[in-house]
């Protein structure tokens, strides 16, 4: 019988579901249609639900709700189907989010390039035509982890941390990219620089992106992002979006 | 007229906060909120009013206030000496500010999270349905002398109470349940860790509590190879040198070192409240011996209006007697002065 899912509490605040112990495509599949699943279902008991790489989170107060009983409802929904080749939820949208790559603007795409095997040239047509998905959001209000890139993207992080990219920054490690919320050090490399705003605490809809999402990263020149910048006051970026059905 | 509190001079780190803003984990957002829940239940309790009201936390010291109107504070959290108009006041108390008098609160003597409530509560505008201040998630900001607050609508007048202190600023034992990867320390890592003497380390804030100690790191077996996973507040991650972190409120919302345990609810005011070095060890319960605390703690929280009693006050001592009368509109005509506090 396999390991998973694997379900267990997290402190006295609720119950988390794992698929998998590393990072999968169908795992990830699992944990975002588990957890529409568990939104679609409405259960009193659960005030509010996460993923993240490959697992569900539902917050329950563990407290006062009996935990069998959870957990019954549990593997009766989680035995209703194949999680890991479930349809992904639907009403999620396509972003296009317009990138300068390489340039002083992200100093990085040479040398992690280099790493995929490729020249810059090849490394920036192979980004700009990949169609990730947000796998999770974290660290970062709003912040997303997408993927995944071809296997030639499996960059380890580096040794050392980039002391500071800034907000909007697309950075890759590990088949993974990250836009980042707000400046912070990392020790994934800096491939692209972006305009595109993923938390907005003031607009009506703050958080851009939801887990599930999709997104391309087209190429733009440095003038174009320049003009970009200096028009957008929504924080789009010059994004696009199409909703998936 | 909207009554106006003042910071006249500011302490290095007091921010607003309430219980936080629940509902954006999968936004990457947590919930943040008062580093001592516990706290602002007894404001809410000092002061009549409901727990979900924003107060100001103040981290180790805290600063000089003065209001436009007449005002009903209390002092709750690390005790700091504070004095009105340079008359000392008692805290862990509700006491009447007069208009433009001011409020000084110095110096944490116990404890390090401060709390000045004040009757109808901050009403600053909400954002994402809280007012806490999350600086990690770039919400809100540090507070600076010459800030001014918006107060909500106070429907009391009663002052001149006070409630008991706990134990919880002096650190002691913190009680933990199993968590995601507990099973990935071994037991004999386990037994080390609950029979080790942790100090809080200072650099402690509102994000985490690193906790210090002699003697080798604790390791998790393929702690390296864990996956990032959600937080809840409590959970100590053991981080890449082999220290304890006890994740606050105000964490990332997913972290990929191991999680040991995590501290219940009730026992995290403890963590936050404990200074710098004082001692703490850690001690493994079950999870139905942690409901049966909480259930404990949950009803002792909601009957903290019970243990009000009045603060009396010989009226020899009191400087300026004859001002408190004075000041118009301030004494209320049904509370008799002598005792009360003002």
């Amino acid at each position: 019988m396999s390991q998973f899912p694997k379900i267990q509490t997290v402190g006295l605040t609720g119950i988390l579901i794992s698929f998998a112990d590393t990072m999968s495509e169908p795992a990830n599949r699992a944990a975002l249609s588990f957890r529409a699943a568990i939104d679609a279902a409405n259960w009193p008991e659960v005030s509010e639900t996460s993923t993240s790489l490959v697992s569900t989170f539902l917050q329950v107060d563990l407290v006062i709700q009996p935990l069998d009983a959870m957990l019954t409802r549990l593997h009766d929904l989680l035995d209703t189907q194949d999680w890991y080749t479930a349809p992904l939820p639907s009403g999620r949208t396509l972003w296009h989010i317009p990138t300068v790559y390489g340039t002083d603007l992200a100093p990085q795409l040479e040398e992690a390039a280099e790493l995929a095997g490729l020249d810059p040239d090849a490394a920036i047509s192979q980004l700009s035509q990949a169609r990730v998905r947000v796998l999770t959001i974290g660290f970062a209000p709003g912040q997303p982890y997408m993927g995944e890139l071809p296997k030639n993207w499996d960059i380890p992080r580096q040794q050392a941390l980039t002391k500071s990219v800034p907000a909007g920054a697309l950075i890759v490690a590990i088949r993974q990219l990250i836009i980042f919320t707000n400046a912070s050090p990392t020790g994934w490399r800096h491939i692209g620089q972006t305009a595109f705003k993923t938390f907005r605490p003031r607009s009506d809809s703050p958080f851009s992106l939801s887990p599930g999402d999709e997104l391309c990263f087209p190429s733009i020149s440095r003038s174009a992002y320049d003009k970009i910048l200096s028009t957008d006051t929504s924080g789009a970026g010059g994004a696009e979006t199409e909703v998936l059905s | 007229m909207t009554t106006t509190l003042t910071i006249v001079q500011a302490g290095p780190a007091l921010t607003i906060q309430d219980r936080g803003r629940a509902g954006w984990l999968a936004q990457g957002l947590t919930k943040g909120g008062a580093a001592d829940l516990v706290a602002l239940y007894e404001g809410a309790a000092l002061l009549g009013q409901s727990p979900d009201l924003a107060a100001i936390e103040m981290t180790g010291t805290g600063g000089t206030f003065t209001a436009d109107a007449d005002m009903r504070i209390a002092l709750t959290g690390a005790s700091m000496a504070a004095n009105i108009d340079g008359e000392t006041i008692v805290w862990n108390a509700s006491h009447l500010l007069p208009a433009g008098s001011k409020l000084t609160i110095g110096g944490a003597t116990s404890g390090t999270y401060g709390y000045l409530h004040v009757g109808g509560g901050i009403a600053t505008e909400p954002v994402l349905g809280a007012r806490a201040s999350h600086l990690s998630a770039g919400l809100g900001a540090a507070l600076k002398s010459g800030d001014r607050f918006p107060i909500g609508p106070d429907k009391s007048r009663d002052t001149g109470m006070r409630l008991p202190r706990d134990t919880r600023f002096d650190g002691g034992v913190v009680r933990v349940v199993a968590s995601m990867q507990t099973d990935r320390f071994t037991a004999d890592e386990r037994d080390r860790f609950t029979a080790t003497q942790f100090a809080r380390d200072p650099r402690a804030n509102r994000m985490g509590v690193r906790m210090d100690h002699d003697g080798a790191g604790f390791y998790a077996e393929g702690g390296l190879t864990i996956l990032s996973e959600v937080i809840v507040p409590g959970d100590i991650q053991i981080t890449g040198d082999g220290a304890p972190f006890v994740l606050m409120g105000e964490s990332q919302t997913t972290g990929g070192y191991p999680r040991i345990g995590t501290v219940i609810p009730r026992d995290l005011p403890r963590v936050a409240q404990a200074p710098a070095g004082t001692k703490i060890t850690f001690e493994f319960i079950t999870l139905e011996q942690a409901i049966t605390l909480e259930t404990q703690h949950r009803r002792d929280i909601k009957a903290l209006t019970g243990q009000l009693t009045a603060l009396i006050r010989d009226p020899a001592t009191i400087k300026n007697l004859l001002s408190y009368q004075l000041i118009g509109g301030v004494t209320s005509a049904i509370d008799n002065p002598f005792e009360k506090d003002i």
